[in-house]
């Protein structure tokens, strides 16, 4: 039986507090599309993905409508494009990129992810030509997401990778200037980066992945933050606890999504993403739960403990609601793409050490963090190596996604639109590492005894 | 198969019958209504069988929520399992 009450609660989480599901991602194995020439296997590359994910976007729409429940977008993840098999040069990768981004525009999709390369012991010569192309291939498509794992626990972080990483983000700024930049909106560089990731722009479809399969990204900041403001002043276990109660029931929406997109589409369920993603919309925001706790704004001290609580809480609360828990899974906190967290770097009360902070409880990692255009490629080494290590020495995902907005300073700012939201410049250390990063080779991964 | 249809808006003559007359049309069998009519603001819950309908369930959603647009009232058909995934172990 229906309960009243039960049908009005799950109507006013997404009416009035922006509760949707993020995204179904489609993973698809490009590894039988390896060819020595190009253009052959671009076209088997094109003609694989449009006939796999014909359906993909109509049989999201079709659920969308009978559930009643926003599916916001629908996309597509590949095999890490640096392993399907020939002999690139960066030019060859860049038409591959092309026959993504076409393929894409075919499919009807925002985004599609994979262009991405594994290199956190050591570049292959695909992998390092894959990397070379990346300016050049976000500057010339539009919907080609792309990401370089640099780091690993198990195998440490290769420094080699970092600098390299600097140099391909400053040059992709460039090639996008004209569009603030946006190339790096589309480009995040990883260090233990999962392999069933459905959200962008760090998407792939991993190495021991199936032929196909979906998984999907649930989202829900809003319906969080509503049930910590009716909690009201409560004690911490109680919070934790509520927000426990909330996550499971978001989860639960997109566990039936997935099933539901898994059989109409007969491709097999991969997991469900647990991430409390924001987006520019007020009433869907991270930072305003973190405020709804009780901090006067977000940045402030006591950050870092409301979102271990948080992040902890929507866990232990959506583990239980799904079958397979996967990809990310935390809350996100990008700057540009949560209106709390535009106020809160605006006003100056979130500084860029206090978000390194804060990912070191939380996925994913200096997301979406607009810096100054004149910034140094060995500075943007600094920050990565920094963020980096965190997820090292923790074992956890952590991941880099700045923009050097070309042209721009500190005091101005970058509007990417959509979900990509807009950023103030950050203000960063003015002291070089340039010495530190020069050194190359690669820093041993960590000791796990002795813990510290 | 059962689906949650739930009418919101400013109360006026006949929205009933309308979102009834909807669902004959399509061969939805109505189980249960709630209503309520607070001050101005009408709102009710209807749940239907929806296993003999005679068009697409996603059609009888649109034709659904077309009806509410033109009546000033926000219709909104939503498939049972979306509530019981959600609210039940």
């Amino acid at each position: 039986m229906l309960n009243i009450n039960d049908v009005l609660e799950t109507i006013n989480m997404i009416k009035d507090e922006n509760l949707d599901i993020r995204t179904i991602t489609m993973g698809i194995s490009l590894y039988d599309c390896a060819g020595d020439d190009t253009g052959i296997v671009c076209d088997r590359i094109y003609d694989k993905l449009t006939k796999t994910a014909e359906n993909l976007v109509k049989t999201g729409c079709d659920i969308e409508k009978e559930l009643g429940i926003p599916i916001i977008n629908k996309r597509v993840s590949v095999t890490p494009i640096s392993l399907v098999g020939g002999r690139f040069t960066p030019d060859d990768y860049v038409k591959i990129a092309k026959a993504l981004d076409r393929a894409a525009d075919t499919l009807g999709i925002n985004f599609i992810g994979g262009y991405s390369a594994l290199v956190q012991k050591g570049f292959s010569n695909n992998s390092r030509n894959l990397i070379e192309s990346i300016p050049e291939a976000l500057a010339t498509t539009g919907r080609v997401c792309s990401s370089v794992n640099v780091a690993s626990t198990k195998a440490g972080i290769n420094m080699d990778a970092v600098a390299l990483m600097g140099q391909v983000i400053k040059k992709t700024a460039y090639l996008t200037r004209d569009n603030e930049s946006i190339g790096c909106a589309k480009l995040v560089v990883f260090a233990n980066v999962p392999e069933d990731n459905p959200f962008m722009a760090g998407a792939f479809h991993g190495v021991g992945e199936a032929e196909t399969v979906i998984n999907v990204g649930v989202s829900g900041p809003g319906v969080v933050a509503s049930a910590v403001k009716r909690a009201g002043n409560c004690d911490f276990s109680t919070l934790a606890e509520t927000i426990k109660k909330t996550a499971f029931k978001i989860t639960r929406m997109g566990q039936l999504v997935a099933t539901e997109a898994s059989k109409r589409l007969g491709v097999p369920f991969g997991i469900v993403d647990l991430s409390l993603a924001p987006t520019p919309a007020v009433g869907d925001s991270v930072a305003y739960i973190l405020e709804g706790m009780g901090l006067e704004k977000c940045g402030g001290h006591g950050t870092t403990a409301a979102l271990a609580l948080l992040n902890d809480a929507v866990k232990k609360g959506g583990v239980m609601a799904s079958s397979h828990v996967g990809g990310l899974s935390g809350a996100f906190i990008p700057v540009s793409e949560d209106a709390g967290m535009i106020a809160a770097a605006e006003c100056g009360a979130l500084s860029l050490e206090k978000l390194e902070a804060m990912t070191a409880v939380c996925s994913v990692g200096l997301d979406m963090i607009a810096v100054p255009g004149d910034t140094s490629a060995e500075t943007i080494c600094g920050i990565i190596a920094d963020e980096i290590s965190i997820g090292v020495a923790n074992t956890k995902t952590t991941a880099v996604r700045v923009i050097p907005a070309y042209g721009k300073g500190v005091g101005e700012s970058v509007s990417f639109g959509g979900l990509l939201g807009y950023a103030p410049i950050m203000k960063l250390s003015p002291y070089s590492c340039a010495d530190f990063i020069a050194r190359g080779g690669r820093i041993p991964a960590p000791i796990h005894s002795l813990k510290n | 198969m059962k689906a949650v249809i739930t009418v919101v808006g400013h109360d006026a003559k006949g929205i009933i019958s309308k979102v009834s007359t909807k669902c004959a049309e399509v061969s939805a069998n109505i189980t249960e209504i709630s209503q309520t009519v607070l001050k101005e603001y009408f709102s009710m819950i209807m749940v239907v069988d929806i296993s003999d309908i005679t068009v697409p369930f996603t059609d009888m959603v649109d034709a659904l929520r077309r009806l509410g647009e033109e009546n000033g009232l926000d219709i909104r058909t939503m498939h049972e399992s979306i509530f019981n995934s959600m609210h039940r172990i």
